[in-house]
Order: structure tokens, then C-alpha cells, then sequence
């Protein structure tokens, strides 16, 4: 099998969406996540519900939320991904999602009907390093994405970043999901840091809403993480399938633009 | 891979299920900790502060009537409804708060669920001199006006937390991002024996206190260790408090009462040891521990008379003392808690809170069948003037 994420980074900046399976509702979703992976996303971020999720803004609450109430769970997630590679996607899907339903469906169980459905990695972002063994010795070659905040000291990014797989999630502010009005100064530096410590892929998520931002970020790091502006941007849109598509097509060429440094 | 200072866990339960962010805030606050009870300087304060401020040793009370009309124990009362601000939570807001000073940190931010934790954090932050927030869900601000009025008289910001099922839970995953945003110059004063590591440790450890004076004041007036040693468990932090001065005590029993709401088969309650279908062990709020939740492993809807036990898990040391049978748990549903509440009224001019109401509950189930020289410690965590509204509402005026 050929390794789907280095192939999503031939080309940098990559453009990452997140998107929540069930939201709005189930097909709906599928239709916009097959929009984003056909008009310009590289990889994305398929957003499994959980109703307590505390690393995430009111956006993403929300709209997960919804998607509880409309009935979404792990294992109608997994079927739709399966369904979007039945329809042709091609790049790389990271599964997102809290720990506790993942436990409940039963962790081996999980990651083999993921990997049979067509995921190629999670991200878990209440599982850092101190916890992730239970998860990765079971997990096989399907990487955990290694979460780095602007909190982590030197010690500890090399410490993450040594096993990182995939590439790096770096939490680009100190804070929930969600957009905020500017890219902080200090993220170059940021960047820097963690790149003395591994040759792996750095994306920077948390706070991106514009394809302006993101043209910025792109200048520095190899991926863009677009999250509740993603979600909201098409959740509050009477056609979302059509806006996803819009949405991809912009950000993807605001990072095709990307002036090189 | 783990290099904490103090065990992380508590068998297989506990743990640090949180974000990267919040990981360096752990950590700094386990070395801080460690650190502090290593300091003459650090725990003199807190002892002054515990003796002037908050009344200890709070006061040992045999009930004589109770214990006549149950006809078999002979119960003492711990009475933490006594302590300043009327519940044991004040012991830990204080250490935490004396921990936040010592770390240079500026603002405290805290959830709370009856509103007891709220009054104690924003009362350690008015005689330490630090900002404070409490988040609250509009539910329990609803049922527990009382204290939240107080909370603002003592200066702090309450803000309601209308997410999820707007109750306890909500009000720790508002915190928390709170906490994941403004981690530079804040404080999680969190305060309950739950959370991530070092939290179950820390607050154990500050209530300890309890179990401390309560077993050096049972040999006193009753000459004798208890033969049973009982406290309600929402969180588990009097719970804890207490059963640490009992531990060693091989022949203590240990009994935990969690809130049966309307009985484990309706479904409505928060009994996390109560219910075998809905309770298994998982990952919420940063700990390892028993959950109530759905099939899909969404954390489930809980229900109690009592605020201050409503909530889907339970703390980490309590799922392993089960475990390893140091320790036994049981319910009472509303129902039981009300009449203990009226009883305790009635037999001995105390007025417990409703979450106390439900280790009373226990004692007038347990008491009659124990001979009368044996004897009963209960943990009385905190008075019930907050409470007022609900039994009124609950029982007619």
C-alpha cells in the first residue's frame, strides 16, 4: 500500500480541512467532505462526535452536537468513510476524535475496521504522549498525529517529535479550537523550534478562518489546518455541498499561491 | 513513557487525558505541589489558615438521638458543615489557592455543581488576592441561587454554562478550555478527587485533613476506631478526605453513597458503581475511571436531587478501592436522601446538605442492623442552607 500521507506532501503547503461526520447531517456530510477531497483539500481531518469536547470552541461543539442528536456514532462514521473511498477519494483521511468512544467501541475493534474502511491515521487530541502507548501498540502502521502546543518546552517537543509519524499537528495558540482575528508573531519562531527537532511535515492548526491566514501560515509551515471556519462556513450555508466546493477552490489556490520564503 | 514526581495512577485508573497544551501546566503544578509539602514554610501557612480562617479542628459530634431512635450504632457526625463557608471544599480551594500564589499565577478558574466548591474557590481568592471564575451550568445555578449570590458578594465572576446537559460536566469542559487558553497566568482550582494526575493526589491530600482530626478525635471521645466509616461520593473529595484517615485501619469498612436520583432502574441517577449496563470504565475530564455512558460512549445524562453528585463519573482512587475491595460503595436514591435530610433535622438540629443527606441516608439503612456497641463515623461534608429551595419545592412547604 502506498503510504497516502507522504504522497499528500509531495506538494507544500498542503490544505487540511476538518469536517464532522452527521453534520449537518449524515449524507449531507459525506457529500461535502467528498466536495472539499475533490476541489482542492489534500488531506482531511473527518471529525468523530463526542459530547464532551473540551479542547474544542463553540463552533465545533455546536455543530458535533447536532450531530449526536442526529445519531451519528463511531460506527456509522466509519461506514461513510468507507462510502467516500467507494466514491473516489483518494487523499488521505485522519480520523479525529476524544478517546472515550473509541474505548467504548473497543480499541483493537476500532483500529482494524478504520484501517479496513480506508482511514490512514488519527488524531486525539486528549491523548498526549503520557497516555499514548495503549493506543499505539495496537495501532500498527496507522500513525497517532503528534499534537505540539505553543506551551510544549524544548524537552518535551523533542521528546514527541522524535516518535512523530505522519506529520506534526502543531496547536498554533494556546486555546480551544476556533478562528481568531490574527496569526500570532511568534509562530515562525514556533515552527522553528519544532523543526530543529524533526524532518517530519509541521501543520499548524487552531485559529485559521481566511484564505488570507492561511496564505500566511503557508509561508511557514507545510500544512494549514482549517477548522471551525471550515464548519461553520458550510454548516450555515443552504448549499453546502456547493460552498465546500468553493471553500476547497479557495483556500486551495490562496496555498498554490503561496510566495516561497 | 512517564517521569511524574508522584504516582500518576491508581491501579489501572487515573492518568493525564488532556491536550499538549495543558500537559507543561501539570507538570509544573506536580513539582509546585511536591515541592510545597516539602516546605515547613508552605504548611505552617496552611495550618494557620486552616485553624483561623476555616475553624479547624472542625468539631466531632456523637448523635445521641439519632442513634436511639435507629436503635443499634452509636453514630458520630464529622462535622465539615461546620468549616467556613459550610462544607469541606474550603480545605482544598485554600491549598490550591496557597499553590497558585506560590507559582505566581494571578486568576483561578473553577467549576462548580452544588456551588460549594464556587464559594470556597471564590472565598480563598478574596483572602489571597486573586481573580476569580467560576463556571456553573444554568441548571445548577438555577437550584442553587443561594450560592451563587454568595459567589458574587465574595467577588468572583460566575459564568453559566449553557452546553451539554448544562449541569456539573458542562461546567468542567468549560473550565477546562478556560484553563487550555489562558494556562500562562491561570489556575484549574479544581475540586473534586477527578481530573488529570496531579489532581486526585492533590485534593486528597488537602482533605486529608478530615480523616486526620476525625480519627484522632474518635479515640478521644469514643476511646475506639469506628467499625464503619461513611461518606457520600459525587467526585469523591470528602469521601476521599475521610476514608485516607481510615485506610491503614484494616478493620474500618469503608462505605461510599453515591446518588441513586430515582432509582438505578429508571435510568436516573448517578450511581457509577450502581449501574452494570451504563457504567464501564473510561476516559472523561482527564482520568481513567468509571463512567455512566451510552453504548457509543457518549458520556451519559445523570440525575440527582443533590447537584454536587450529579455528575458521570467517578474520582480515579474510588474506581480502584472498589476494585480492590479496600473500600464499598452504595446509593440512596432522592427519595432516601430526603428523609435522612429531615431526620437528621429532627433528631439533632443539624441541617445537612442534600449531598451529605445521601451518607446519612446510608447510616439509617446500616445503623439497625449493628450492635449497640459499635459504632459510625459519618462524614457530614456540609449544611444544607444552600439546599432550602429544592426540599421546599421537593417536599411542599
Amino acid at each position: 500500500m502506498t503510504n497516502r500521507i507522504d504522497e499528500a506532501f509531495k506538494t507544500k503547503p498542503i490544505f487540511m480541512p476538518y469536517f464532522p461526520l452527521g453534520y449537518p447531517d449524515l449524507e449531507t456530510s459525506i457529500d461535502v467532505i467528498e466536495a472539499l477531497a475533490k476541489n482542492g483539500a489534500d488531506l482531511i481531518e473527518v471529525g468523530l462526535s463526542f459530547s464532551d469536547p473540551l479542547a474544542d470552541g463553540p463552533v465545533i461543539q455546536q455543530a458535533t452536537q447536532i450531530a449526536l442528536e442526529k445519531g451519528i456514532t463511531i460506527k456509522k462514521s466509519l461506514a461513510a468513510v468507507k462510502e467516500l473511498r467507494g466514491r473516489g477519494v483518494t487523499i488521505p483521511l485522519i480520523l479525529m476524535g476524544y478517546y472515550n468512544p473509541m474505548l467504548a467501541y473497543g480499541l483493537e475493534k476500532f483500529i482494524r475496521d478504520a484501517k479496513e474502511a480506508g482511514a490512514d491515521g488519527f488524531i486525539i487530541p486528549d491523548l498526549p504522549m503520557e497516555e499514548a502507548e495503549e493506543f499505539t501498540s495496537v495501532a500498527g502502521e496507522l500513525p497517532l498525529i503528534q499534537m505540539l502546543a505553543p506551551t510544549s518546552p524544548d524537552e518535551r517537543m523533542e521528546a514527541i517529535a522524535r516518535n512523530a509519524k505522519g506529520f506534526i499537528y502543531l496547536v498554533s495558540v494556546t486555546g480551544v479550537t476556533g478562528e481568531r482575528r490574527e496569526i500570532s508573531n511568534d509562530l515562525g519562531d514556533l515552527i522553528q523550534r519544532v523543526r530543529e527537532h524533526t524532518s517530519a511535515p509541521v501543520c499548524v492548526g487552531f485559529g485559521i478562518g481566511t484564505p488570507e491566514q492561511a496564505q500566511q501560515v503557508g509561508q511557514l509551515a507545510d500544512g494549514v489546518i482549517v477548522g471551525s471556519a471550515c464548519v461553520k462556513t458550510i454548516g450555515g450555508s443552504e448549499q453546502p455541498v456547493e460552498t465546500a466546493r468553493l471553500f476547497a477552490k479557495n483556500f486551495r489556490s490562496a496555498l498554490s499561491n503561496t510566495p516561497k520564503t | 513513557m512517564t517521569t511524574t514526581l508522584l504516582p500518576h495512577k491508581f491501579g489501572t485508573y487515573g492518568g493525564q487525558f488532556v491536550p499538549e497544551t495543558l500537559m507543561p501546566a501539570l507538570i509544573e503544578l506536580e513539582r509546585e505541589f511536591v515541592s510545597a509539602r516539602k516546605d515547613p514554610a508552605f504548611n505552617a501557612e496552611f495550618d494557620k489558615l486552616m485553624a483561623s480562617f476555616v475553624g479547624r479542628p472542625t468539631p466531632l459530634t456523637y448523635a445521641k438521638r439519632l442513634s436511639e431512635k435507629l436503635g443499634g450504632a452509636q453514630i458520630y457526625l464529622k462535622r465539615e458543615d461546620l468549616a467556613h463557608t459550610g462544607a469541606h471544599k474550603i480545605n482544598n480551594a485554600l491549598g490550591q489557592a496557597l499553590l497558585v500564589k506560590r507559582m505566581g499565577k494571578k486568576r483561578i478558574v473553577a467549576e462548580t455543581g452544588a456551588g460549594q466548591h464556587g464559594v470556597a474557590s471564590a472565598t480563598a481568592a478574596a483572602l489571597l488576592g486573586l481573580e476569580c471564575v467560576v463556571y456553573m451550568g444554568s441548571v445548577d445555578i438555577a437550584r442553587q441561587e443561594p450560592n451563587v449570590f454568595r459567589m458574587k458578594l465574595l467577588g468572583a465572576e460566575v459564568r453559566p454554562v449553557e452546553s451539554g446537559t448544562k449541569t456539573l460536566k458542562d461546567a468542567i469542559n468549560e473550565a477546562i478550555r478556560d484553563w487550555v487558553t489562558n494556562v500562562r497566568d491561570t489556575h484549574y482550582l479544581l475540586g473534586s478527587a477527578l481530573g488529570p494526575h496531579p489532581y486526585p493526589t492533590i485534593v486528597r491530600e488537602f482533605q486529608s485533613v478530615i480523616g486526620r482530626e476525625a480519627r484522632e478525635q474518635m479515640l478521644m471521645d469514643a476511646g475506639r476506631l469506628p467499625d464503619t466509616v461513611i461518606a457520600c461520593v459525587g467526585g469523591g473529595s470528602n469521601a476521599i478526605g475521610v476514608f485516607s484517615g481510615f485506610v491503614k485501619d484494616e478493620g474500618v469498612e469503608l462505605i461510599g453513597v453515591e446518588a441513586g436520583g430515582s432509582g438505578i432502574a429508571s435510568g436516573k441517577h448517578a450511581a457509577r458503581f450502581g449501574d452494570a449496563e451504563k457504567a464501564r470504565v473510561g476516559v472523561i475530564h482527564g482520568t481513567r475511571t468509571y463512567v455512566l455512558q451510552d453504548e457509543d460512549g457518549q458520556i451519559a445524562e445523570t440525575h440527582s436531587v443533590s447537584a454536587g453528585l450529579d455528575y458521570a463519573a467517578v474520582g480515579p482512587e474510588h474506581a480502584m478501592m472498589r476494585d480492590n475491595e479496600r473500600a464499598f460503595y452504595t446509593s440512596a436514591t432522592d427519595e432516601e436522601a430526603l428523609n435522612a435530610f429531615q431526620m437528621l433535622c429532627h433528631t439533632e438540629g443539624i441541617i445537612p446538605a442534600l449531598e451529605s443527606s445521601h451518607a446519612v441516608a446510608e447510616v439509617i439503612k446500616k445503623a439497625p442492623t449493628m450492635r449497640k456497641d459499635q459504632v459510625i463515623l459519618v462524614n457530614l461534608s456540609g449544611r444544607g442552607d444552600k439546599d432550602l429551595n429544592t426540599v421546599i419545592k421537593e417536599l411542599g412547604s
